[in-house]
């Protein structure tokens, strides 16, 4: 028996076609992966199973029964359950509150906590978790929260689970313990639906998968008779190289050096980079692993001169650029692809040959004296969108109608061009499409091929591990972690690290 | 000190009273996640409507209801225009302060033919005596000056600030608002009616100012007088942020800022050679202290004061 059979679901947001015809049939008890690149349409499906969206048209069945107007309250009590990429629990309340919330049991008009209380950790030790259930939600690391999502669904007498992108925030370690849950689930009789664009994953714990592209389903397939290739291949629309491939290191000169580097949040005032040392060559990716928020974005932002230095060195060719500003940092041969593309690599509203001139546009060849030389910017613009594959290759056009993935090569573009020493990526694919992933790890090989030097940040394990020929581990703003390609990275000792900082 | 004395302390419950109730009022609004600063409108609103109802029937009592009622009705304004509408709720809660101006200006005109103030006095609520406490030997005469000798208002108030503890951390209903106030999405996806819980929260804050207004015309005076808030919807606006958008956190703050008003009507009766109008200044300069965080760091609901807007995709 189906236990999900979506037939003809079509949903549109105004002018865009989010899903289109689209047929999904989920077997009881199966784990079912849907994978496509971002904009494939599969998160809002899922969000139209769920009720959360409504469907323009097509049939929803659940078991076997037709469901009109699903809502969030008629999938719940149909026991179908969510795990939203971005985790719906509210960071001040306790642990038990947030599973219990909207399905509290009563005593009278009270809520009746002990009965609360008794129910979760029951199910706690069932799935064999160990949460502290009077804890502040929001204090808790990213994978036991993931866990309390997934009680909060079980908590509802969920048959059905779906995930969308549950590792994207996980740690190796955290990874290996979902996919047990997840198998777990499905020894009980319960039916996984998983979202994801990680093809590693899906041939991992699926049992069954169906891709998606550009809103249309495009193939349907058991999940051990197809391979990691076939898949993108259907993804992305043409072959897809998924092995970086990377000719041996020629390391060079030293290029940067930071001594005993101390940053400061001053929101918070505490100290988020402590005394962090490293160098980069000429030639060499070096890449930062880590857990978002152990002091990543402001050791960039240092980096680049964007935040201000407490005490130590950053040593640019053997010039000390602390402290200077970001054009001092810039002019001095330091390119940054920085991490939140739309507020600080574009002005959305520029156009394309703006956007490329930014930063340069008071300076020859930009600029004859205090005028600026569009033609010159319109030329660039033209002569980049083509050595960089920009699509669509129109210098005039307003950045915010480029897709992200070619949001992304107009920036690589931009820092390309400045010549740079040093290249600082900092998340670079982050919401990249597979295939524009691939351009981007294209460029930053060919950077380090011409004699770079780099420096790669990123929370995608994956994504350091196969470009870095050095790999630092950053944990609560230290350096953890030194790891050389060449000796190979040892990955659970890395994702030890990343957890804890420590080994055990 | 002869300026601490039972009155004094007497008159920081009777200053308190109408902030404890607003403040409440804000709070059951911003923990749905909705600001409201037309809790000065609604109070003066319900003060007139408190001395109308009264002056009708000649019960206080009924002139409490219609205090709570156009409470309620504006509040049911605010909600309509911030949570169905989406408008920012400043402009809102703005534009309600305007119109309670306006509106009580114009009825008073309309409706007791005359400018100001309404001029013959309304029954005034009763207030609650215990003499016998004070053949308690030591503390009763003490207990009766400062505790009692208040509208029944000021006991509902109290009441109040217990029953909205239990509400907001006790009930389902509770948990529902701080959900909403804090991420509307989660509680959505939890099969909880955001708009409704909301509306519940703007209409309760408005039913509170109104009470508020009630006790300022009809319980301290027996007469409405234009503009006779003055200002108290906002301090019980700071008092709300002051008490960390906890009830009792909220009447705290409140009796502090009422001692301030209460300090400062005594003051003028002194000899000191500071003119008055300083001493009047105390509850608004303690209010800008706190408004300006300087008094510890309070953190809002995370969704306070944002429009939920679902498939805005």
């Amino acid at each position: 028996m189906h236990a999900v059979e979506l037939k003809g679901i079509t949903k549109r947001f105004e002018r865009v076609v989010a899903n289109d015809d689209v047929n999904v049939e989920v077997q009881e008890g199966e784990i079912h992966a849907i994978v496509g690149e971002n904009g494939a349409g599969k998160s809002t499906l899922m969000k139209v199973l769920y009720g959360y969206y409504q469907k323009d048209s097509g049939i929803i069945r659940i078991f076997g029964k037709e469901i009109e107007d699903m809502t969030p309250h008629k999938a719940i009590s149909l026991g179908i359950g969510m795990v939203h990429q971005e985790f719906m629990l509210i960071p001040p309340l306790k642990v038990v509150e947030n599973i219990i919330l909207g399905s509290e049991p009563r005593r009278g008009i009270f809520i009746d906590e002990k009965k609360a209380k008794d129910e979760v950790s029951k199910l706690t030790q069932q799935m064999g978790f160990d949460i502290d259930l009077n804890a502040e939600t929001g204090t808790l690391p990213v994978g036991i929260q993931q866990k309390i999502e997934i009680l909060k669904i079980l908590y509802r007498g969920a048959k059905i689970l779906i995930l969308d992108e549950p590792t994207a925030v996980l740690t190796p370690q955290e990874v290996d313990e979902l996919f047990n849950i997840l198998k777990n689930l499905k020894k009980t009789g319960k039916t996984v639906i998983l979202i994801t664009h990680k093809l590693q994953e899906v041939m991992a714990v699926s049992d069954r998968v169906t891709v998606m592209k550009t809103g249309k389903v495009v193939g349907k397939r058991l999940t051990k008779e197809t391979s990691p290739e076939e898949l993108a291949e259907m993804m992305v629309g043409r072959k897809v190289l998924l092995k970086v491939e990377k000719p041996p290191r020629n390391k060079g000169k030293k290029i940067v050096e930071v001594k005993e580097l101390w940053v400061k949040d001053e929101l918070r005032g505490i100290e988020v980079v402590k005394g962090v040392s490293f160098d980069v060559h000429e030639g060499e990716i070096v890449g930062i692993a880590g857990v978002a928020g152990n002091g990543q974005t402001e050791l960039v932002e240092a980096l680049s001169g964007m935040r201000k230095v407490e005490k130590g060195n950053i040593l640019i060719d053997g010039m000390d650029m602390a402290n200077r500003t970001p054009k001092e940092v810039r002019l001095s041969g330091v390119a940054h692809i920085p991490e939140d593309r739309k507020g600080m690599g574009l002005v959305m509203d520029y156009t394309m040959a703006e956007n490329i001139t930014i930063g340069r546009h008071d300076m020859a060849p930009f600029s004859k004296g205090i005028v600026m030389d569009k033609t010159y910017m319109l030329n660039k613009g033209k002569e980049l969108a083509e050595s960089f594959d920009i699509r669509p290759p129109e210098p005039t056009l307003e950045v915010k109608f480029f897709s992200g993935g070619n949001q992304q090569k107009i920036i690589v573009a931009r820092e390309f061009d400045c010549k740079p020493k040093f290249l600082i990526a900092s998340q670079p694919t982050r919401g990249l499409d597979i295939g524009a992933i691939e351009y981007v790890y294209r460029y930053l090989l060919k950077a380090r091929e011409e004699g770079k030097a780099i420096l790669l940040v990123s929370m995608e394990l994956e994504e350091v591990l196969s470009l870095s020929d050095r790999l630092l581990v950053m944990f609560n703003g230290e350096i953890v972690g030194n790891f050389d390609s060449q000796q190979g990275f040892d990955i659970s000792l890395i994702g030890n690290l990343m957890m804890q900082g420590k080994v055990f | 000190m002869e300026i601490l004395n039972t009155t004094l302390l007497n008159q920081t419950i009777v200053a308190a009273t109408p902030l404890i109730l607003a403040s409440l009022g804000g709070l059951y609004s911003e923990r749905t996640g909705v600001v409201n600063i037309g809790l000065e409108g609604m109070m003066l609103a319900g003060a007139f409507f408190a001395v109308w109802g009264d002056y009708i029937t000649g019960s206080p009592w009924v002139g409490v209801l219609f205090a709570v009622g156009i409470g309620m009705g504006l509040g049911l304004i605010h909600a309509v225009l911030t949570v169905t509408f989406k408008s920012d709720h400043i402009i809102s809660g703005t534009a309600i302060n305007i119109f309670s101006l306006g509106l009580t200006g114009y009825l008073l005109l309309v409706l007791f033919h005359t400018h100001g103030s309404t001029r013959e006095p309304v029954t005034q609520l009763p207030y609650i005596n215990f003499t016998a406490l004070e053949r308690i030997p030591v503390v009763g005469k003490f207990i009766n000056e400062v505790f009692f000798n208040h509208t029944p208002i000021a006991y509902i108030a109290l009441g109040l600030v217990i029953l909205t503890w239990f509400l907001i951390y006790k009930t389902p209903l509770g948990l529902h608002m701080r959900a909403v106030g804090e991420y509307p999405e989660a509680a959505d996806n939890m099969g909880i009616n955001v708009n409704r819980i909301k509306y519940f929260g703007v209409i309760m804050s408005g039913a509170l100012a109104g009470m508020a207004g009630a006790q300022l015309s009809i319980g301290v005076l027996t007469q409405f007088v234009q503009g006779m808030s003055s200002g108290r919807g906002f301090i019980a606006l700071a008092a709300m942020i002051f008490g960390k958008w906890k009830p009792f956190g909220a009447m705290w703050a409140s009796l502090l800022f009422g001692f301030g008003t209460a300090l400062a009507s005594n003051l003028q009766g002194t000899n000191v050679a500071i003119p008055n109008q300083f001493f009047l200044m105390v509850p608004f300069i303690l209010t800008m202290v706190v408004l300006a965080g300087i008094v510890g760091k309070s953190i809002p609901p995370a969704a306070d004061g944002k429009p939920y807007e679902k498939e805005n995709k």
